[in-house]
């Protein structure tokens, strides 16, 4: 069955730039989405995945190594032959154990034959794709531990069960969840490069519209895809084209002066957050096929950078969209 | 107590440069410094240690140690797989005896595992090991493990810092200018002694750091005489950031005897007749000390967040042996089954260095064919974060009711606001009229909590024995899950409204006597924080009747509520 096509998926705006910027430029980090249940959030990252055009990996590599950093790689990994898969999409579900989530010693061959063998868990099947938690809020504290260090560094470093294997893990991270059953660490958050906050839409038209795409995809999942082709290559042509762009976009001084003054007003803490919302403004430039970052560009990207950022004040009940709009009109009118 | 200017010095003026002192006099002499730990992540300290490690590769090993390591791979072991092959046991090296002579690189220091962070102590303790402890934290009671904060020199804070280029700009192959200099006079070291005193520092060995500090700086700075600003130095960069009292002249304690070392003699510089200009040192090094506390040990020494008791401290709630879920914390002997699982590959290691002697016993030489025994068997061992559940049991009655339920709510807020650091949950039971309401069933959620506190009522009579009943459920209910209950009761304990919905003072009172003797046989612990404004003895009394604390609080004020309940909280996991 063909998935959801990206560009099939009503609404949810703000969501989807958040994915395109981040499939854009790498460097951003991941996505957190916030919202309830049943808002397109898998769907819509899922979508984006499939979207992607295939990449090449050397073949029968285990870490899908890229032909040309295959040195990082810690099985031989030495196949002539490269083959196109497509990226990698990867759930983490919540009761994983560690094991499975940075891999083990391969039992089998450790028996059967007397050799050390590395298993590897899904850090390494998200390796150069997306790598997607549920209810990230949920997740086991230890568990978290080790996505922290694995999604700062890019690499997996294995020190347990009498192994000692280091692979490179380098995935965009996207969780979701809902803020009411349970906060964050902020730790974690700040690995996310942008947040979203995603409602169900509360337009009825909207959600007529919803029912009848997804009752179409239900039935002809082929059909639907193939109705959608035309629009999802156009997504696909659009992150080529920024990614092609994005080295040229031009960051003006004074763009970066109200980045800072930006970030300022609203007490984000961290170099972090300056750099993500550069990044992810200019990003966005190169989406919108410009040639410099504007202002605008700066004011859409601002909250998907800043809103999980800012320190929590328990008193104020004020939400961070709210603050950073605030500060947008105060600094810029 | 101190002036606010001096809280804002405090907290602007330990800047990156200091940071970036503190790495160069690591780099010179990584060996006999321990260590540094560098506080908060972000750019410029991935910048930072990247340098760092560049610096350090060329003297030794440099190992990264992740999280997730176990003590096995730390210590060394069995080779499983080359035991099984070779039938004879084979062992392999730990990541510790790999290290010797270099330096472990700690990821999330904040997060190490106690029994992890011991091994690392004793190797250093032992060796020529030094560590570099990347600490994520951002609570003030988020912190390394103690043991390992202990043997580092420099506690730097990059939190606050954004200054790539300074980082970028740093050069660390400096040599030394002056290698001669080894030791200090006996003044100087008297000086640093009277300073970590007045700090209220009790270990020696950040006297000792503070003293090769020194010496390091001096060398660094091409003095050939130990300079006022190299004490300095070491006082803002080892002695300050340990501080557990804020330094002042008239505290200082005499300076401690220490005898001259051996080396004292030969390359020593200088003499002791320098009496005249160490009065004035001594004040110095104070004032550089006091300027240089870290924001937040400042917190810590000020009281405004509780203090780390032993080990990490209480930010993450009581732990608890688990056989069913949590953090791994390795292996022991035992059964599976019953919730426990099976550590097969412990189980294959202790299996392994037998399998030339089963073979033969058993006739079974099949290749391929592992002989296990019932002996051999491991089972998975977890550490469980006890939560614990503060259960707010408030008055809502009268006309007073209002300002008590703002104050509630302030406290539920501010406990919750630091509950996803420390896996504490929240609830809050409401009486008033007729009967009780659970408002908010217990809850991690901040957002949660504030829709069901806007909506909390006030008025009418006072069912404090339906109060208590709900409360207390709700803490039965929370110790089935393996929670650990407080109860905080925020009445002035005058009850008129009885069980069965009848207006009856001395009827309620004699109710709510029964029943809360009966929560105190249970042993739930509480707190009963008389919220009157001139406060009767009746809800002393209650207070009695539970075997909890009683806090008088005329003008209840949020923060003072949570610190009362934590500390009654604490007593209850300990």
């Amino acid at each position: 069955m063909s998935g959801f096509p990206f560009s099939a998926i009503v609404g949810q705006e703000e969501m989807k730039l958040a994915l395109l910027v981040a499939a854009v430029d790498a460097r951003i980090g991941g996505v957190m989405i916030f919202g309830d249940r049943g808002t397109g959030k898998s769907t819509a990252a899922r979508a984006l995945a499939a979207t992607l055009p295939p990449i090449r990996a050397v073949d029968g590599c285990r870490f899908h190594c890229e032909p040309e950093s295959r040195d990082d790689c810690p099985d031989p990994c030495t196949s002539k032959r490269v083959r196109k898969i497509a990226v990698p999409f990867v759930d983490l579900p919540l009761g994983s154990t560690e094991d499975r989530v940075v891999g083990t010693l391969d039992l089998e061959k450790a028996l059967a034959h007397g050799e050390k063998h590395f298993e590897p868990g899904l850090l390494a099947k998200a390796h150069r794709g997306f790598l997607y938690i549920d209810e990230i809020n949920l997740l086991e504290d230890h568990v978290v531990d080790l996505l922290l260090d694995v999604a700062a560094s890019g690499e997996n470093l294995v020190e347990r069960d009498g192994l000692s294997i280091r692979h490179p893990a380098r995935f965009v991270l996207i969780g979701s969840g809902n803020p009411e059953e349970g906060e964050l660490r902020p730790q974690l958050l700040d690995r996310f490069g942008l947040s979203v906050e995603v409602k169900t839409p509360d337009d009825i038209d909207q959600r007529v519209e919803i029912m009848r795409r997804c009752d179409a995809q239900e039935r002809d999942s082929a059909k639907f895809a193939a109705k959608w082709r035309g629009e999802d290559a156009k997504v696909l042509r659009q992150i080529e084209r920024a990614k092609k762009a994005l080295p040229k976009v031009k960051t003006p001084a004074k763009i970066l002066r109200d980045t800072a003054a930006l970030c300022k007003t609203v007490g984000a803490d961290g170099l972090r957050g300056e750099l993500t919302l550069m990044r992810g403004a200019r990003a966005f430039a190169a989406l919108q096929g410009d040639a410099a970052v504007t202002l605008d560009h700066l004011k859409t990207m601002a909250p998907l950078a800043l809103r999980h950022r800012l320190r929590r004040d328990v008193l104020d009940e004020t939400g961070s969209t709210v603050r950073i709009e605030r500060a947008l009109e105060e600094l810029f009118g | 107590m101190r002036p606010v200017a001096d809280q804002q010095a405090a907290a602007t003026d330990f800047p990156l440069a200091d940071c970036l002192l503190a790495v160069r006099l690591f780099t010179q002499n990584p060996d006999s410094l321990g260590g540094i730990c560098l506080r908060g992540f972000g750019p410029v300290r991935d910048a930072l240690v990247e340098k760092l490690v560049g610096a350090l590769e060329p003297l030794g090993p440099v190992l990264k140690i992740p999280n997730s390591v176990d003590a096995e791979r730390l210590l060394g072991g069995l080779d499983l797989a080359a035991t099984l092959r070779g039938g004879r046991s084979v062992w392999r090296p730990g990541l510790l005896e790999m290290a010797e002579k270099g330096v472990l690189l700690l990821p999330m220091a904040e997060r190490i595992d106690e029994n992890i962070a011991a091994h690392i102590a004793q190797a250093m303790d032992n060796g020529d090991l030094s560590i570099i402890l990347l600490d994520d934290g951002m609570e003030s009671d988020e912190a390394p493990p103690k043991v390992l904060m202990e043997r580092v020199a420099f506690h730097c804070d990059l939190a606050g810092s954004r200054d790539l280029e300074a980082v970028a700009a740093l050069e660390l192959s400096s040599k030394d200018r002056v290698p001669k200099l080894r030791s200090m006079t006996r003044k100087k070291r008297a000086s640093l002694a009277a300073v970590a005193a007045a700090c209220g520092i009790g270990s020696v060995r950040p006297l000792l750091f503070a003293e090769r500090c020194t010496i390091g700086h001096a060398r660094i700075a091409g003095h050939d005489k130990i300079a006022n600003e190299d004490l300095q130095a070491a006082v803002r960069l080892v002695l300050a950031p340990r501080a557990t009292q804020f330094p002042q002249g008239e505290e200082a304690s005499p300076p401690a005897e220490d005898e001259p070392s051996p080396s004292d003699q030969d390359t020593s510089e200088g003499d002791d007749q320098q009496s005249i200009e160490d009065i004035p040192l001594e004040d110095l090094l104070l004032e550089a000390a006091a300027a240089a506390i870290p924001p937040h040990i400042l917190d810590q020494i000020e009281g405004r967040v509780r203090q780390p008791g032993k080990g990490q401290g209480g930010r993450a709630g009581n732990k608890q042996q688990s056989s069913r879920r949590g953090r791994p914390k390795g292996t022991r002997p035992g059964v599976p089954g019953s919730g426990r699982r099976l550590a097969l590959i412990d189980t294959l290691r202790t299996a392994a260095p037998w399998q030339t002697i089963r073979r033969r016993e058993s006739g079974n030489a099949e290749p391929g064919k592992v002989h296990i025994r019932k002996a051999d068997l491991r089972v998975h061992h977890f550490e469980e974060r006890q939560e614990s559940l503060t259960i707010f049991a408030v008055d809502a009655s009268g006309s007073s009711a209002l300002s008590r339920l703002a104050e509630a709510k302030g406290a539920v807020e501010l406990m919750l606001a630091e509950a996803y650091v420390k896996r504490s949950q929240v609830a809050l039971v409401a009486f008033r009229k007729e009967g009780a309401e659970v408002l908010l069933p217990p809850t991690r959620s901040l957002t949660r909590a504030r829709r069901a506190l806007s909506a909390l009522p006030g008025g009418g009579g006072t069912p404090l024995a339906a109060g208590l009943i709900a409360a207390r459920q709700l803490a039965e209910a929370a110790r089935k899950r393996g929670q650990t209950p407080t109860i905080a009761l925020l009445t002035d304990g005058k009850g008129n409204v009885m069980l069965d919905g009848s207006a009856s003072r001395t009827g309620a009172r004699e109710e709510m006597q029964g029943i809360a003797r009966g929560m105190a046989a249970l042993g739930i612990s509480s707190i009963v924080i008389d919220i009157s404004p001139r406060p009767r003895p009746e809800a002393a009394e209650l207070a009695e009747a539970l075997r909890g604390r009683y806090l008088p609080l005329p003008k209840a004020q949020s923060a003072a509520l949570v610190a009362a309940i934590e500390s009654v909280g604490k007593a209850a996991m300990a």
